[in-house]
């Protein structure tokens, strides 16, 4: 019996990989791509775990493959660049159990720090990439990436974007298939990659790209729609793949259309023959123009990026703009104060980075919500690059200046970004003999991407509870003596240990732990209210930019109870008593 | 024809469940029905706005400019940012209350005045104060569904049927309280 359930791409994506008999899978958070994981661990038969980071994800993918079964491994794109060095090379090897990997993409820029294009690294590392443009396409291409990955012996990437991952419509919902584990027989031909091998196995992988290119033009995933609709005269079409095709057929659905399905190996029987039928062609691809470029390479005239562009997402407007020249009369967007993301209030990060700015300390900055310390009033993290940067940076700044340099200068980086990368700049740090501050800000969750679990939690993505890495044992492992535990909240404490640390011809690590206020478990049971006759106006507590404190026109202060959560924070800034605590 | 909604807000406060409820509600009704979400960093208090869409074929899941039937705002300045989302005739339901952006606390910036006034002139609006509401059912947080009440009314679906998808997608705790909202909203 069919039945059908509204879905989010991710949540299709996971039941797609459960009905395609995935039993292994591997991932480590990442906004868009942190539900998937989050929906496969309910289904029955299949085990899922978050790792500390991506290349160990996708290793676990690739040894559950060899074993094998079908395995799965998700993540952000900027994750697949962690994830690199294992992708590129099991390319070259192939797949036993069926091979996925869901990267997601962020065309937008809503949650990242890039706009990267992953179907520029599926051609680099030549590995067909699939690219569904609604749920029902997520859970249906997932069942074709593990079809695919088996007949062609290839990992498969499925490359999604933050629309397509965070958009629901209905899903038909199908059972599990149960396919048989393979067998396994030693074959260190194909699976131990030196270069003997490698060399063998790279005229495998061109041609199997090339096979595949010639099947994939009869494939339902690769879909030409011929219609009727003109221009002045001239027939038009569209190429495109994943959710652009939506706004498409939102705004010309009598246009002929070839949807790709399949963005790598491009299908180039099918392309020519289409553009061969129409008169004026349209590549219209987010992001990079991965398709125009093989399209012009083949000698085929289209217009792409000059018209669309290579930032942002798409939208119908694009079209009716700058295809059909519509006017749309579209007000401005008025002038008004933009609200940009901040801390939650009673979040610990804020009182760290109030002592931080009060020391007038630069950070070295890492990705999380911590980073939002980058933005006024707070504005104390000066740098942010990518996971695991924060420590190797200062290591860098105190290399290239002496450690007089930095000793206003401190690294920041979450728990679990520390449990990412920051471990191997540590180590680092460590061996080659650096004297800078390292804080970990310990809210015990990977926050941003909506409070996951790692290595340092004692919980498993399966809830389950196991021993949890132990951040001062673990750091004095490597040999670092000098670590402190230091409640954030506990601003007297957290700025007598700062001082002393940051001037130390040593290396220290000072683990700021403190929950995050969003955890469940952390509910405090005041309220912090002020008392008006006592205040003089003076603003000291509005300055680490709790976003339930505000000023009245009298230039007293307002405390909005239904957003304060009790940390705190704002009476220790005051110096006159004007707020207190009661109880919730 | 396709009928366009967005719920507008500041991070945290809820929006997605709207946006479920709107969409179960529809879906119920036998349409297409699809739901575009903000996850991630704009849900650490920054500006966030879901997309609701229903109809016989639908093809994009997100609402553009100029194209919204109904805009439900869960606080002043988004309903301003976001108004040139609406159509000419839509609707715009607008929770009479007030967050402050940062910048607007620090004292760089000025909240504006008259936001709903003036939005008023040009636009058919339906407000209401749906924190305090909330605050004398004696929960702050239920006041989504007041917003989303009084959106209900101004739109083809029955009470029943939006009772009935409340009460399967709130928590099973909170079902009453949040039914009571919602009535809160329905009937003023
Ligand atoms: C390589 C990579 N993987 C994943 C992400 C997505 N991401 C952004 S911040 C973050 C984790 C933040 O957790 P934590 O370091 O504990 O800081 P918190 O947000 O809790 O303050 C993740 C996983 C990313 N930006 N880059
Ligand atoms: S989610 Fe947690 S860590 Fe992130 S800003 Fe809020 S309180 Fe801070
Ligand atoms: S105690 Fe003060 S700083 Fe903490 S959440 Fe409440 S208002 Fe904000």
């Amino acid at each position: 019996m069919s039945e059908k359930k509204m879905m989010l791409g991710n949540a299709a994506l996971a039941r797609g990989a459960w009905e395609a008999g995935v039993k292994v899978s591997s991932a480590y958070p990442g906004t868009p791509s942190t539900e998937i994981s989050e929906e496969l661990v309910k289904y029955p038969g299949v085990y899922a775990e978050w790792a500390p980071n991506e290349k160990v994800a996708a290793e676990v993918a690739i040894g559950a493959s060899f074993a094998g079964v079908r395995s799965l491994a998700c993540m952000k794109m900027v994750g697949l660049n962690v994830a690199a060095d294992p992708v590129y090379s099991v390319s070259y090897i192939g797949a036993d159990g069926g091979l996925v990997f869901v990267v997601a993409d962020d065309p937008g820029l809503y949650s990242s720090q890039n706009e990267q294009d992953t179907r520029r690294v599926c051609r680099a590392a030549v590995v067909p990439c699939l690219e569904p443009a609604d749920s029902q396409e997520a859970k249906d291409f997932m069942k074709y990436a593990y079809e695919i990955s088996e007949k062609f012996d290839t990992p498969v990437i499925i490359r999604t974007t933050t629309r397509l991952a965070h958009s629901q419509c209905e899903v038909e919902i199908c059972d599990r298939v149960e396919p048989e584990d393979k067998e396994y027989k030693r074959d260190p031909f194909k699976r131990v990659m030196m270069p003997g091998m490698a060399k063998k196995r790279h005229l495998v992988v061109e041609q199997r790209m090339k096979d595949m290119e010639e099947w994939a033009c009869s494939q339902p995933f690769n879909k030409v729609e011929m219609g009727d609709m003109t221009i002045d005269g001239k027939k038009i079409g569209f190429i495109t793949d994943g959710i652009p095709y939506q706004y498409v057929k939102e705004v010309c659905p009598n246009a002929s259309i070839l949807k790709l399905g399949m963005c790598n190996p491009l299908p180039r029987k099918m392309i020519e023959d289409f553009a061969k039928q129409v008169d004026v062609l349209y590549i219209f691809e987010e992001l990079e123009p991965v398709i125009e470029e093989q399209v012009r390479a083949w000698g085929i005239d289209c217009i792409g990026k000059e018209l669309f562009t290579i930032q942002g997402e798409y939208s119908a407007n694009m079209i009716r703009e700058r295809v059909l020249g519509m006017d749309l009369g579209i007000e401005p967007t008025p002038q008004i104060p933009p609200r940009p993301p901040i801390l939650c209030p009673g979040c610990p990060h804020r009182a760290t980075y109030s002592v931080l700015k009060k020391l007038k300390l630069h950070a070295a900055g890492d990705i999380g919500c911590y980073t939002l310390g980058a933005l006024a009033p707070l504005a104390v993290v000066d740098t942010t690059v990518c996971m695991g940067s924060s420590i190797s940076s200062l290591h860098g700044m105190e290399k290239a200046k002496g450690h007089d340099y930095i000793k206003n200068w401190v690294a920041v980086i979450g728990d679990s970004t520390f449990m990412h990368t920051g471990i191997n700049s540590l180590i680092n740090m460590y061996y080659n003999q650096s004297h800078g501050t390292v804080i970990i800000l310990d809210n015990r969750t990977t926050g941003m991407t909506g409070h996951q679990d790692h290595p340092g939690t004692g919980k498993t993505l399966s809830g389950e509870t196991v021993p949890a890495v132990h951040f001062p044992t673990l750091i004095k492992g490597i040999g670092i003596q000098n670590v402190k535990v230091v409640n954030p909240f506990d601003t007297e404490e957290l700025t007598r240990v700062l001082k002393e640390e940051t001037q130390k011809e040593e290396l220290s690590v000072i683990i700021a732990q403190a929950p995050c206020a969003l955890l469940k478990s952390e509910v405090h049971p005041y309220k912090v209210q002020p008392l008006p006759e006592k205040c003089v106006h003076c603003g000291a507590c509005l300055q680490p930019g709790c976003p339930a404190l505000t000023k009245n026109e009298d230039g007293s202060i307002r405390i909005d109870a239904t957003m304060c959560n009790g940390c705190g924070l704002c009476m220790k800034m005051c110096r006159f008593g004007a707020l207190e605590q009661v109880k919730a | 024809m396709t009928k366009n909604i967005m719920i507008v807000g500041v991070g945290g406060q809820g929006t997605l469940l709207t946006s479920r409820i709107l969409g179960g509600v529809m879906e119920n009704a036998g349409y297409e029905v699809k739901v575009s979400e903000v996850h991630g960093m704009a849900q650490r208090g920054g500006s966030v706005v879901t997309f609701v869409r229903y109809g016989k074929d639908v093809a994009e899941p997100i609402v553009e400019e100029g194209q919204a039937d109904v805009l439900i705002a869960f606080e002043r300045l988004e309903a301003l940012r976001y108004a040139n989302f609406l159509k000419k005739d839509g609707v715009l339901i607008v929770n009479d209350w007030r967050i402050d952006p940062i910048s607007v606390v620090m004292g760089t910036a000025q909240y504006p005045e008259n936001i709903i006034e003036n939005l008023e002139r040009t636009h058919t609006v339906y407000r209401i104060n749906a924190m305090e509401e909330a605050l004398r059912l004696g929960n702050s947080r239920v006041f989504n569904n007041i917003v989303l009440g009084m959106a209900a009314k101004h739109m083809e679906f029955d009470r029943e049927d939006w009772l009935k998808v409340i009460e399967a997608k709130v928590p099973p705790k909170t079902v009453e309280i949040n039914t009571k909202a919602f009535l809160v909203g329905y009937e003023k």
